[in-house]
């Protein structure tokens, strides 16, 4: 009963001097419920994706994907955030070794190519509203801005959250373990760059 | 919970690794950029590749699935209750979809 009475003082969710997290699984919890997070984001976007690859082939003759992707163009932004996650991985090889200015430093790096992905997916959402692709154009028009819309306000919001992290690090304001929570961050990037994998395929190399 | 059951705990916790070298991501790095100029080049090439085509780009579109979750995000040097939490949203989403295509006759049109 002693012993009880004295383990949670230094029990639950208590950090010793190298952040370590004393658990009931033995693993972080803040890192276990992003990937429990992650898990629910699956069913989110698979949601989206089938209803993308059902509708598809709904649409007018002379607005169907066939004539309106630009695949270099999108294969360079592809790039462009596939790079993002080794800079993210860095960034995280990088706190571990308590290096604050080089985790600093990478992920800067992952928000610019983050928002180098959103301004061109900015742009050939408005390439494509020229050509005449509305919202509510079509079924297909309607399934493809939501899921590639909502794939850019993940990036978007990812974005944010790694420039408050820089912030937070350079104003030595992140509380509890440092490098686990790059680590959390940097999952949250890897997943969107995942779903990218996913659209990528799925939707502009696939023909309809 | 006692103070030992406690340090037990703290023992597991290595259970979770940083993974690779920073070339080691470089090099992942690298050949997910050659698979993705692969895939690129084939959907230039589906006349020539025929019924070949899908099979070869959905085998690349999950090797480089599995490529991140794996080493980018350390599944594979990380505790598996990580990956279980991860794979079970993920099955779920394939299992649930997949009936819902089927149920839309998605996959005989």
């Amino acid at each position: 009963m002693a012993d009880t009475a004295v383990a949670p003082a230094t029990g639950h969710d208590a950090h010793d001097d190298h952040g370590a997290h004393h658990t009931s699984t033995g693993l972080s919890n803040n890192k276990l419920a992003m990937w429990m997070f992650l898990g629910s984001e699956c069913l989110l976007f698979g949601g989206l994706i089938s209803t993308y690859m059902l509708y598809r082939g709904r649409h007018s003759e002379n607005l169907g994907p066939d004539q309106v992707w630009d695949i270099p163009f999108t294969s360079a932004s592809s790039f462009v955030l596939l790079m993002s996650s080794l800079t993210m991985v860095l960034a995280v090889s990088s706190a571990h070794r308590k290096d604050d200015r080089n985790t600093k430093v990478w992920l800067m790096v992952t928000a610019l190519l983050g928002a180098l992905f959103v301004a061109g997916q900015v742009y050939e959402f408005t390439t494509f509203y020229r050509e005449g692709l509305g919202f509510t154009t079509s079924l297909f028009s309607s399934s493809f801005y939501t899921l590639t819309g909502f794939h850019g306000v993940h990036v978007t919001v990812g974005i944010i959250m790694l420039t408050s992290l820089v912030g937070m690090i350079g104003k030595n304001r992140v509380p509890g373990d440092k490098a686990e929570t790059v680590e959390l961050f940097g999952l949250y990037w890897h997943f969107v760059d995942v779903v990218w994998i996913l659209i990528f395929t799925l939707v502009y190399l696939i023909p309809a | 919970m006692t103070v030992t059951d406690t340090d037990q705990h703290h023992d597991t916790h290595e259970g979770e690794s940083h993974g690779l070298s920073d070339m080691g991501y470089v090099k992942i790095a690298v050949f997910l950029a050659v698979v993705t100029a692969i895939e690129v080049a084939l959907s230039y090439t589906q006349d020539q590749l025929g019924a070949a085509f899908l099979p070869l780009l959905l085998i690349l579109m999950g090797i480089k699935f599995f490529c991140v979750i794996l080493y980018f995000m350390h599944l594979k040097f990380d505790s598996k209750l990580f990956g279980l939490m991860f794979y079970i949203g993920m099955f779920l989403a394939i299992g649930c979809y997949g009936v819902f295509l089927l149920s839309m006759h998605f996959f005989s049109s």
